[in-house]
């Protein structure tokens, strides 16, 4: 099984770690997995901003880049989202390969248990980012009047000691949002307060999440406004990363 | 009339200045978000019943000339004066000659967003006919000289002082007193007498019915029933989209509309009009205005389904947080911004970019719109027009091309990266994205990618 680790943008530069523990995490399972050193921007920002030829420019790039792999992993759920919806159709290929992280722990390697045996005994708050939630499915959003389920939650299952919450308005959007976070910032920013306020009143130490942007963008305000509780991507958790 | 030169981002900054009030505001619309969502958890069938909506939808815009004219035929039978509108324009001279070739000089109206798109008020009082709204909410804003800033709920920016303040200056209540059971009686002996006096009544539409020439108007109030039944000429406006073919096919949609918008588990009032009263007079006007291009347009026909419901501005993270003033169209939210920028790409491109397609709203459409994927299509237009800001279309041109280029898009994020951490705090606060209440992410030492390179590749 060849596996491509196709890492965001964001994530390349600014969540860094994140990565590292997503390859970590998917070692551990005994796979062998590369890091196309080609791979740049899958598109997305391009195609959210109306510039439909750019973003397939990019996704035919993103495709010959990762033409050779079995499976595609990401520890992003809106890039996935993006390959696996808005690229063409001739890319249907790809489309089908490209796994966010948890999910292809999930559907492809059927994992009943972590490589490390991770003890964290806190309490977190999940983040349903949206593209993750209404994309990709992998959570019940609560709009919809459909049997519950969540992702998330099922692999967090494997963790012990932690226990899981959620916020009022259990999937409100952070208000990252991509370009929409420089076009819209004070729009942004009340987004991001009400959020980072709704986790912190759950009483956790933790945001949980398996999109880095909005956690990022959360920290952001979380630094800025010197909050106690912390971001936490889902592959770092996964890795006994934890901290506290 | 709504004053079409906002800019989303710009009038939003101004809304959430009064951080406390913008509060105040996104917590009593997604109040009644949860009271939506209580609605729902109670009919199993809810997927199915959007689902119908939905085809029904679908299938009568495919067939629409032959409903528009099946309509046609089956209410001039029934007595009803049928008029056609190709524009904003026509409609409104439709209705002033109905009104002055019988001298009429007061109409009542009934909530009608087809008539605010028009521009039918100030087209009517213009030539001298006063223009009573008799939908409390309508009623309010029509007082304060406002558009609505919701579509079901027009007043709901504004707080009960600040209707005393203006009942007390236009109708004479007392100083003082908020309490909403009188002010809203305040507002019905008021209205009774426009009511009693008034020459004809105008009513929305919100299904008309193909198979019997029926029309369908749901109000909480009872305005549009006191409106059609007193004067003797009543008026129905409906863009063309209303239709639907059979009364069978009502239920549907009349079990998601009022749980859809406010939360209930149906409109108080759902009143069907078949023909003219003894004495009286029914005039249908069908309007078009811009409707059957956005019918042409492959990736836009989908929003003629919508049934003005409101759920997806109650939904939307972005509607509460900066009201529906924020938009330069006259229906706000995420049907608005596919709506506006639909009719004028130029004017309402800002709509479209107002949005973090978190697709919430496509999620509680009853008629499953994919809002999300319109606002996304119309920025494609927003592009291809030239109507996006010229730093953005820079922005997106360069990072093309650094994304063909995989050792240059390494150096401009390891630029980004290292320059920010040394820049004086003053400078380093100077960018888009800084805002208070937001700190940048911090920046580590190396990339992911460095890291690669220095610990995993392979000679």
């Amino acid at each position: 099984m060849k596996i491509g680790l196709f890492v965001p943008c964001h994530v390349n530069e600014l969540a860094p770690e994140v990565a590292i523990a997503t390859l970590e995490l998917l070692e551990g399972y005994g796979l062998t997995v590369d890091y196309p050193l080609a791979q740049t921007c899958c598109g997305q920002p391009q195609f959210n901003n109306g510039d439909l030829k750019g973003a397939d420019r990019a996704a035919g790039r993103f495709a010959e880049v990762f033409a050779g792999y079995d499976y595609i992993v990401s520890p992003g759920t809106s890039c996935v989202s993006h390959v696996g919806a808005h690229t063409p159709d001739a890319l249907s290929k790809t489309r089908s390969r490209v796994y966010e992280l948890v999910e292809f722990l999930q559907d492809v390697l059927k994992v009943e248990r972590l490589p490390k045996p991770v003890y964290f005994p806190h309490k977190v708050s999940l983040h349903q980012s949206c593209h993750g939630l209404r994309l990709r499915a992998h959570a019940t959003p609560s709009e919809r009047m459909l049997p519950y389920q969540s992702r998330l939650e099922r692999i967090l299952a494997l963790v012990d000691g932690v226990s899981v919450v959620y916020p009022q308005r259990r999937d409100e959007c952070c208000g990252f949002g991509g370009s929409f976070c420089v076009d819209e910032p004070e729009v942004s920013v009340a987004m991001g307060e009400d959020r980072v306020d709704g986790h912190a009143a759950t009483g956790a130490e933790f945001i949980v999440g398996a999109e880095p942007s909005c956690l990022m963008h959360m920290g952001g305000v979380i630094r800025a406004q010197d909050k106690a509780i912390r971001p936490l991507h889902i592959a770092l958790l996964l890795t006994g990363r934890g901290g506290a | 009339m709504k004053d079409d030169s906002i800019r989303h981002p710009a009038a939003a900054r101004e809304f959430l200045a009064d951080r406390e009030r913008a509060r105040w505001h996104d917590s009593a619309i997604w109040w009644v978000r949860q009271k939506r969502d209580a609605q729902m958890a109670q009919l199993p069938e809810w997927e199915t019943l959007r689902t119908m909506a939905e085809q029904i939808k679908a299938h009568t815009l495919s067939r629409l000339d032959e409903y528009l004219e099946a309509f046609e035929r089956k209410a001039e039978e029934n007595g009803v004066v049928v008029h056609w509108a190709a524009d904003a324009d026509e409609h409104n001279r439709i209705v002033h000659g109905l009104l002055a070739e019988r001298g009429v000089n007061k109409l009542v109206k009934s909530k009608s967003m087809l008539t605010e798109e028009c521009g039918l008020n100030p087209y009517l009082e213009a030539r001298g006919v006063e223009v009573i709204d008799t939908d409390l909410g309508e009623r309010i804003v029509q007082l304060r000289h406002e558009a609505p800033s919701h579509i079901v709920m027009p007043a709901i920016h504004l707080k009960k002082q600040q209707i005393s303040e203006l009942f007390e200056r236009e109708l004479g209540t007392e100083p003082g007193n908020f309490d909403p059971t009188y002010l809203t009686h305040a507002a019905r002996a008021n209205l009774r007498e426009h009511f009693l006096s008034a020459g004809a009544g105008l009513t929305g539409v919100n299904f008309a019915i193909a198979e019997t020439g029926g029309l369908v108007v749901c109000t909480n109030e009872g305005n549009a029933d006191l409106g059609s039944a007193l004067p003797p000429l009543h008026i129905a406006c409906m863009g063309l989209e209303k239709l639907i073919p059979r009364l069978e096919h009502l239920g549907v949609f009349t079990r998601l509309l009022a749980r859809s918008a406010i939360g209930s588990p149906t409109t108080t009032y759902t009143s069907h009009f078949h023909k003219p009263r003894p004495g009286g007079e029914l005039h249908v006007v069908i309007v078009d205005n811009g409707r059957s291009e956005i019918l042409g347009r492959e990736d836009f026909y989908q929003s003629l389904r919508c049934i003005r419901c409101g759920a997806c501005m109650n939904t939307c993270p972005v509607y509460r947080r900066s009201s529906g003033y924020s938009y330069s169209y006259i229906i706000p939210g995420p049907i608005g911004s596919t709506l506006g920028p639909s009719r004028d790409i130029r004017k309402h491109a800002s709509m479209a970019f107002a949005c973090t397609t978190c697709a919430s709203c496509d999620n509680v459409c009853p008629v499953r719109i994919p809002l999300s994927e319109q606002l996304v299509a119309q920025r494609a237009r927003a592009w291809q027009t030239g109507a996006l800001p010229a730093g953005k279309r820079a922005a997106i041109g360069a990072l093309g091309v650094l994304t063909r280029h995989p050792a240059l898009f390494a150096l401009a994020g390891k630029t980004l990266r290292k320059v920010f951490p040394i820049l004086p705090a003053g400078l380093a606060q100077d960018n888009p994205y800084s805002r208070p209440g937001r700190a940048l992410p911090e920046m580590p030492a190396q990339s992911f990618r460095e890291w690669w390179l220095q610990n995993r590749k392979k000679p």
